[in-house]
């Protein structure tokens, strides 16, 4: 996993509540064993996507084509666990999502992939929002995750909260397996007991087995 | 064996976390033992691959299993070849799971369904047992009184390497659905009236118990429809405390524990319920007494109203949500302050995770006997297995459903997920019971309503959105 440490770059703004995994990654778009997360990233809605296709879409504007930030709205990435979504997010080379709130499965999947999930406390999401509208495409945004601030062009520094197990995993772009790893005995004390405890529970067919 | 106990303070929700707890990680996360890990072929090929490059292996395949449901088409004596797009996705997932020794549900298996159907008809999933799929969900086991979380394809491939998927304790919400429900309510009503009630994101960071008269009410069909939809009150799971209703529904089915062994999982299940001074994080309470039947209006499932209901005026709500609002009319073909009732529609969907049992196609074809789709009506059925496909065909249903005018479709997530072929078409008006009414879920430019399966049934044969409880009464 890339490690996250301080990104610039462009914010693209997507200021809206409930913007789902299906929509961020269209299964029909991208229904095959190894498929183009890039051009599967909204492709119902981007410009060149036929009559659905959205003019007033950041993806829509050449300046909004290298985006390293998102700006969203509330219950982002809720519906379908789709891991997709968080891959499609990272080949369009977004590093960092902004948004007044995540929904469960998606957040985790974020923090699986290195993208960093930022929730701004509310009176400070919307100034930050309005600078990215502000800026346009333009002017870089930078987010710093060690200093749990983003500065916006002009310098005013908006503060994020992230918990330190999070922030380090990011910051470190830590194997999560590799850490679970490290309790192997305690899993397998774990199944041990299990099979004492709780038979059915560690034999998938144990109406099979006789008393 | 270890002492049961009664705990008057614990949750049912903590008790099963806590009796699945193998390790707190450094990081401060609780490693949760998964008794069952069911995989499908549109994720788990991805992590098979990841798996097999970092020279890792699946540590449980005998508590592993994988379902082929997203990709299959529907049409009667399909085989892999049948949709082409879903072939490679199929036949990775072969491969991988030959390689990994995991027990596949292909195609042919008698045993073959949508997995959230399938787990509790052959008794994999337990009360009191956690579940994973990698797919949202998952939850729908909740009904058995199990925990289940739906997860994605690192946390799939997390869990294949260790059986273990690494989670904080979320918060507990306890929903309590008073009253009993009138004629031609059901859960999937009940379910969408919470939505709308709590928000599609009312439950996010929480564990959903349901409780009260209506929740004890449910047969064990309902309840799984139930639970299904916690993921769309934006919860990542959803129960309900096992009771005598589900011990005598899951008692001799195929993998149950039997003999002395189900005397002894019994005992230990009937200590799992939450206790008296059992604390919660929120409490809702919502009385169902004079539920109608629900239908969905827009393009999120919290935005339902009752079949006889008006469809809202974005000016009635907060500023912030209007353009949603209007977006979402827009997509439907809606006008504020327009009835529900009587819009024209094309095409009907009985399947999916949601509504797809035994129950939701006898309570469909109740309505439909005797009787026709509209003409124009394009209508399909697809049972949520093999096994319900064949014990509603024991019962003649297939019967009804051709006679009527249905397409009587083989087993998969179908026009739900639209990842096999089946879809709507632009414009088209669909009255369906599965669980995402998003737009373009069911094909670009699709119009979804989500309703039950009197609904959907009663929709087919006037053509147009109606009250069930009118076409049976005989007022119309």
């Amino acid at each position: 996993m890339e490690r996250f440490t301080v990104v610039t770059g462009v914010a693209a703004p997507l200021i809206e509540d409930d913007v789902n995994t299906d929509q961020i990654a269209p299964l029909s778009a991208g229904h095959r064993v190894h498929p183009d997360y890039a051009a599967m990233f909204f492709a119902r809605r981007r410009a060149g996507a036929g009559i659905d296709a959205d003019p007033d879409f950041f993806l829509s504007k050449p300046r909004f084509s290298k985006p390293s930030i998102l700006a969203a709205g509330a219950n982002f990435g809720c519906g379908s666990s789709r891991e997709s979504a968080v891959w499609c997010i990272q080949a369009a080379g977004i590093r960092c999502v902004v948004a007044r709130g995540f929904a469960d499965i998606f957040r985790e999947n974020c923090l699986q992939n290195g993208l960093l999930p930022v929730v701004l406390a509310a009176g400070e999401a919307e100034a930050f929002e309005a600078l990215v509208i502000a800026a346009d495409g333009g002017a870089p945004f930078t987010v710093d995750l060690a200093a749990r601030k983003i500065t916006a062009p002009g310098g005013r520094e908006f503060v994020f909260d992230i918990s330190p197990a999070d922030a380090k995993r990011l910051l470190e772009g830590l194997d999560d397996i590799g850490l679970t790893l490290t309790h192997n005995s305690d899993i397998a004390a774990f199944e041990q007991k299990m099979a004492a405890e709780r038979p059915w529970s560690q034999r998938a067919d144990i109406s099979a087995v006789k008393d | 064996m270890s002492v049961t106990h009664f705990d008057m303070s614990a949750t049912l929700f903590d008790k099963i976390w806590d009796a699945h707890v193998a390790a707190r990680r450094i990081d401060g996360r609780d490693l949760v033992y998964i008794d069952r890990h069911v995989l499908h072929e549109l994720h788990a090929p991805h992590a098979f691959g990841k798996l097999q490059k970092a020279g890792r292996a699946v540590r449980r395949p005998d508590l592993t299993f994988s379902a082929i449901d997203h990709t299959p088409s529907t049409k009667p004596g399909r085989d892999e070849h049948t949709n082409p797009e879903g072939l490679p996705l199929i036949e990775a997932m072969r491969a991988g799971s030959l390689r990994n020794a995991i027990r596949v549900f292909d195609l042919k298996d008698p045993e073959h369904g949508i997995s959230h159907v399938v787990a509790p008809e052959i008794g994999m999933v337990l009360p009191g047992a956690t579940h994973a799929v990698p797919d949202s969900h998952a939850c729908t086991v909740g009904g058995l009184g199990a925990l289940a979380f739906g997860c994605g394809t690192s946390e799939l491939e997390h869990i294949l390497a260790t059986q273990v998927i690494a989670m904080h304790r979320p918060k507990r919400m306890r929903i309590r659905l008073d009253g009993s429900l009138g004629p031609h309510v059901r859960a999937k009503d009940v379910a969408l009236a919470v939505i709308a009630h709590i928000g599609s994101a009312g439950g996010r960071g929480f564990a959903i118990e349901f409780s009260g008269a209506v929740a004890r009410a449910l047969p064990v069909e309902g309840r799984l429809t139930l639970c299904n939809l916690t993921i769309e009150m934006g919860s990542r799971t959803g129960l309900i405390a096992a009771d005598d209703t589900v011990f005598q529904w899951l008692h001799g089915r195929p993998w149950a524990p039997a003999g002395a062994r189900w005397a002894r999982a019994l005992a230990y299940w009937k200590t799992l319920p939450s206790g008296e001074g059992a604390v919660f994080d929120s409490d809702i309470n919502l009385d169902c007494g004079a539920l109608q039947p629900q239908i969905t209006w827009g393009t999120d499932p919290g935005q339902a109203i009752a079949i006889s209901g008006r469809v809202p005026d974005p000016a009635d709500a907060e500023a912030h949500r209007r353009p949603l609002l209007e977006k979402a009319l827009v997509y439907m073909g809606l006008t504020p302050g327009m009835a529900i009732e009587g819009l024209r529609v094309d095409r009907v969907f009985i399947g999916s995770c949601t509504n797809a049992r035994l129950s939701d196609l006898e309570e469909a074809a109740a309505i439909l006997r005797g009787r026709r789709i509209a003409p124009g009506m394009q209508a399909l059925v697809s049972p949520g297995s093999a096994k319900v496909r064949r014990d509603a065909e024991a019962l003649g249903l297939d019967k009804v459903f051709s006679d009527a005018g249905f397409i009587w479709g083989e087993s998969a997530c179908s026009m739900c997920a639209g990842a096999n072929g089946d879809k709507g078409e632009r414009g088209e008006r669909i009255l369906s019971t599965t669980n995402r009414n998003f737009e373009n879920r069911q094909g670009p430019g699709a119009r979804t309503h989500l309703v039950g399966p009197a609904l959907a049934a009663a929709a087919a044969v006037t053509g147009e959105i109606t009250d069930v409880r009118k076409l049976l009464g005989g007022a119309r």
